[in-house]
């Protein structure tokens, strides 16, 4: 008898379970059929190669894309040397030590300051002390430092996995340690750095808290000309169609088509990270 | 003992943080010799080979005094210059460790770091280190396939063969055959046999019969200590020590 | 040869040298920007604090920085609407997220997990201000529909959006928790005869519960700091919340709605980056709580 309540109770609660998991694919379901149900019918080519027209109620989001994509290039290029150059160092040179245990702590920490205040130093730091102006490289400079702990973390993974053996066959032949990592640790590691990276600056790029106040423009007639020019970025856009814009009723659709490129985008690079994560497993087992 | 004295370890010891790993080693091998070193697993016969090319620093928590003497220099002095002693002293490991490059890049590897470039001089070399692991027939046609489509004996041999590129005069061998075949490892054992006319071969081994057939002299280690160091014929025949004979005859181990 | 005995040569060991020199000053980098941001925080908040007490600034509940009549920096009621807001998307992210996670780690079946698990990463990927934007688009009128309300963007609406958003941390990292579980507990728990299902409610889950706790503090971190959504969500009305149907404008939608107006050099902007250096610390405490229980946890 008990043996059967017992049955009946594990039933019950495998349910309940499986409908905790099956709120959060609902979740996910919802968001992104909204989105696309909503977002779909507005874009063509048109909404992706012209700039906003008359006061931000017609035309498309030209600038936004091509802001996103510039202050992305310049996280790209400051925090993927950064971290990598951090986790090499912890992965290959790094004793264990009280230094590196800090290293460890500051990068746990890092991850965990929320992207607002990432903002406010940026501000500080690099639109005021460093004469940036509010910019896309301020934007971009505050962004890098931003997904610092993630491209350290994804880029150790990936030297992590590395076999030693590399490493000591290398240095038994008369490699120095330099030489070991150059030729016989990093050709192989890179591909896993990138991947985890391109995933940090996914993120990246979908921010707007780091760039409210560090060169995100409300609306710009104009591209860019140079990276000390403020920028139109996609997430930015998204809130001021969503909350700021004066017909808010009106810009709607605009509002729903920049999200559905905006995940889109973010997706795209998501994507393009697992096929090389992929490609890669495929070579190694080679 | 009167001919050259390649190797000489004294009052060596060695720790893994507060583990002492070895004890006070005394040795001395002669040029041109094959010596096998045995012993139960944890004995501390991997960590002596891995003093000879100073492998062992790459442990964070590795400390050691004494003297090792490679041609009368002390490499465990301070400043040693570790590039060139693993020039000079090559190693072959326990798992073979092909890089996943062509199987022309593995053996051209260590003389590309070493600042070689001239390409005749890379081809003849490759060539050479090739025949001389005894592979050159082998992969001679497939120079330029992937180093992972060797089979597992082939695999060693290349390693060996690449060890061979940067023209060592000691060779280090940890249980090169622990993970091949009979075949293969025979094939290992014969290439020991002519190598040894060229090189100094320490080879670590857990297999007594291998130590047998391939060593000249035979070192017996237990528990970080060197027990027994004799001619390999005396050793297995006549040992010393009950408790060397007690391990070659699998009493235990 | 014997060259080995010679000193490494200078060029080569300046080379390693320099190189080993490098990748530790890049490594620096990590802390300097942390002390970096912590610094410059407290030196553009020391201002404000000439003109507010600390006692005000932490206890009254009455933020005016542009009153006529007399200015006052109290972020309690910004700490309140915080705390609500965060409460309440753990009240719903923690039982679904640990649930979900006990479903994927120990019932699910190989297919159904493979799935589940990058359909949850998707979630993690998604941006804030496409989340806040649901909330307007799409949580916001459901709620005014329910509680009869004249518009959802509310705290209950900013709760359930940072609970979607801390549901990937809490699944991810609790099945993580629930895998690092010794199996011989559930075999042991198994071989007496309790059914699977007693075996994860009594044994496992609290068998993992240092993890899980530390899951729903890197959650709850994260909630505290998140700004876009509820910026976007919760209505920011400047006021002490007495209700989850209130607006309430939390710490991080107070610096993103005021700093862009505010003149640089006032009192005001100086007040908001102490805000900024408040939520940074609170930030800080909760991940150290966080990294101290989880810390333990391995150590046991």
């Amino acid at each position: 008898m008990t043996n059967r309540i017992n049955r009946i109770k594990e039933k019950i609660g495998f349910s309940i379970l499986a409908t905790c998991l099956a709120v959060v694919v609902f979740i996910i379901v919802v968001i992104f059929s909204n989105i696309i149900i909503n977002g779909y019918s507005v874009i063509n080519l048109d909404f992706l190669i012209k700039a906003p027209t008359d006061g931000m109620t017609k035309g498309g989001i030209m600038p936004a894309i091509v802001g996103t994509f510039l202050v992305t290039v310049i996280t790209a290029i400051l925090s993927i040397p950064l971290g990598m150059g951090c986790a090499i160092y912890l992965n290959e040179y790094a004793k264990q030590n009280l230094f590196t245990k800090l290293i460890r702590i500051s990068i746990r920490n890092l991850a965990g300051v929320p992207s607002i205040v990432y903002g406010l130093f940026g501000v500080v730091l690099f639109v005021q002390l460093m004469n940036m102006g509010t910019s896309i490289l301020a934007a971009g400079f505050t962004l890098s430092l931003m997904t610092l702990p993630m491209t350290i973390t994804a880029s150790e993974e990936a030297l992590k996995s590395i076999p030693v053996s590399f490493r000591e066959g290398s240095l038994a032949l008369g490699a120095t340690k330099w030489q070991a990592i150059k030729t016989n640790v990093l050709p192989y590691a890179i591909p896993g750095m990138l991947t985890g990276t391109i995933l940090g600056l996914s993120r990246a790029a979908g921010e707007t808290a780091p760039i409210l106040f560090t060169g995100a423009a409300f609306y710009l007639p104009h591209l860019p000309k140079s990276l000390l020019d403020q920028f139109m970025a996609l997430p930015y856009h998204l809130y001021i169609m969503a909350t700021q814009h004066h017909a808010i009723s009106e810009v709607r659709p605009i509002a729903y088509g920049t999200a559905m490129v905006l995940i889109a985008l973010v997706f795209a690079m998501n994507l393009g990270a697992i096929i090389l994560r992929y490609k890669l497993r495929k070579n190694r087992k080679e | 003992m009167a001919k050259d004295i390649v190797i000489e370890a004294k009052n060596f010891n060695f720790y893994y943080g507060s583990v002492k790993a070895l004890t006070d080693i005394n040795i001395k091998i002669e040029k041109n010799s094959v010596t096998g070193i045995i012993g139960p697993s944890g004995c501390g016969k991997s960590t002596f080979l891995r003093s000879l090319n100073l492998m062992n620093n790459l442990i964070l928590t590795a400390r050691y005094d004494g003297e090792i003497l490679i041609d009368g220099d002390n490499i465990l002095k301070k400043d040693i210059d570790v590039v060139q002693l693993r020039r000079k002293v090559g190693m072959v490991f326990q798992k073979s460790n092909p890089f996943p490059k062509t199987i022309f890049e593995n053996v051209a590897y260590g003389l590309k770091i070493n600042g070689i470039k001239d390409k005749e001089l890379i081809n003849q070399r490759v060539e050479e280190s090739l025949k001389g692991a005894a592979l050159w027939d082998e992969v001679k046609d497939r120079l330029h396939v992937s180093a992972f489509d060797l089979s597992g004996g082939q695999q060693q041999r290349l390693c060996i063969a690449r060890a061979l590129a940067v023209q060592p005069e000691i060779l280090l061998m940890d249980e090169p055959a622990s993970a091949l075949d009979p075949t293969a490892t025979l094939k290992i054992e014969e290439l020991i046999q002519v190598l040894k006319s060229k090189y100094t071969i320490i080879i670590v081994t857990h297999n007594m019969q291998q130590a047998a057939r391939v060593s000249d002299y035979t070192a017996f280690f237990m528990m970080g200590k060197l027990i027994e160091y004799n001619k390999t014929n005396i050793m297995f025949t006549n040992p010393e020590h009950k408790i060397t004979e007690d391990y070659i005859t699998g009493r235990f181990g | 040869m014997g060259s080995f005995s010679n000193k490494l040569s200078f060029s080569k060991k300046l080379k390693e040298a320099s190189i080993h020199g490098c990748f530790l000053v890049n490594a620096l980098l990590v802390i300097l920007v942390l002390a970096g941001i912590f610094a410059l925080l407290v030196w553009t908040s020391f201002p404000a604090f000439k003109e507010i007490s600390i006692k005000e600034f932490v206890f009254s509940a009455d933020w005016n920085p542009t009153s006529y009549v007399k200015e006052s920096y109290g972020i309690l009621s910004m700490l309140v609407s915080t705390l609500m807001v965060t409460i309440g998307a753990l009240l719903f992210a923690v039982p679904i997220g640990i649930g979900a996670a006990a479903f994927i780690s120990d019932i699910a079946s190989n297919r159904v997990r493979e799935i589940a698990k990058p359909v949850i990463e998707i979630l993690a990927s998604v941006p804030s201000v496409v989340i806040g934007f649901i909330g307007i688009t799409l949580v916001g009128p459901y709620i005014s529909k329910v509680f009869n309300l004249p518009d959802g963007l509310n705290a209950i609406n900013g709760s359930i959006l940072l609970g979607i958003m801390a549901l990937p941390t809490i699944i991810s990292l609790t099945e993580e928790a629930l895998k690092s579980v010794p199996k011989s507990y559930a075999e042991a728990s198994l071989a007496l005869g309790a059914t699977k299902w007693q075996t994860i409610i009594k044994v496992r889950i609290p068998a993992a519960s240092s993890g899980i706790i530390a899951a729903t503090m890197l959650g709850m971190g994260r909630a505290i700091g998140e700004t876009m959504t509820v910026l976007m969500a919760t209505g920011c009305a400047n006021a002490m919340p007495t209700n989850f149907t209130d607006s309430v404008r939390t710490m991080t939608s107070a610096i993103a709605i005021e700093l862009g107006e505010v003149a640089y050099d006032s009192t005001h902007y100086y007040a908001l980056f102490a805000v900024g250096l408040a939520l940074f610390l609170i930030t800080f405490a909760v991940n150290l709580a966080a990294e101290l229980i989880f810390n333990k946890k391995q150590k046991q």
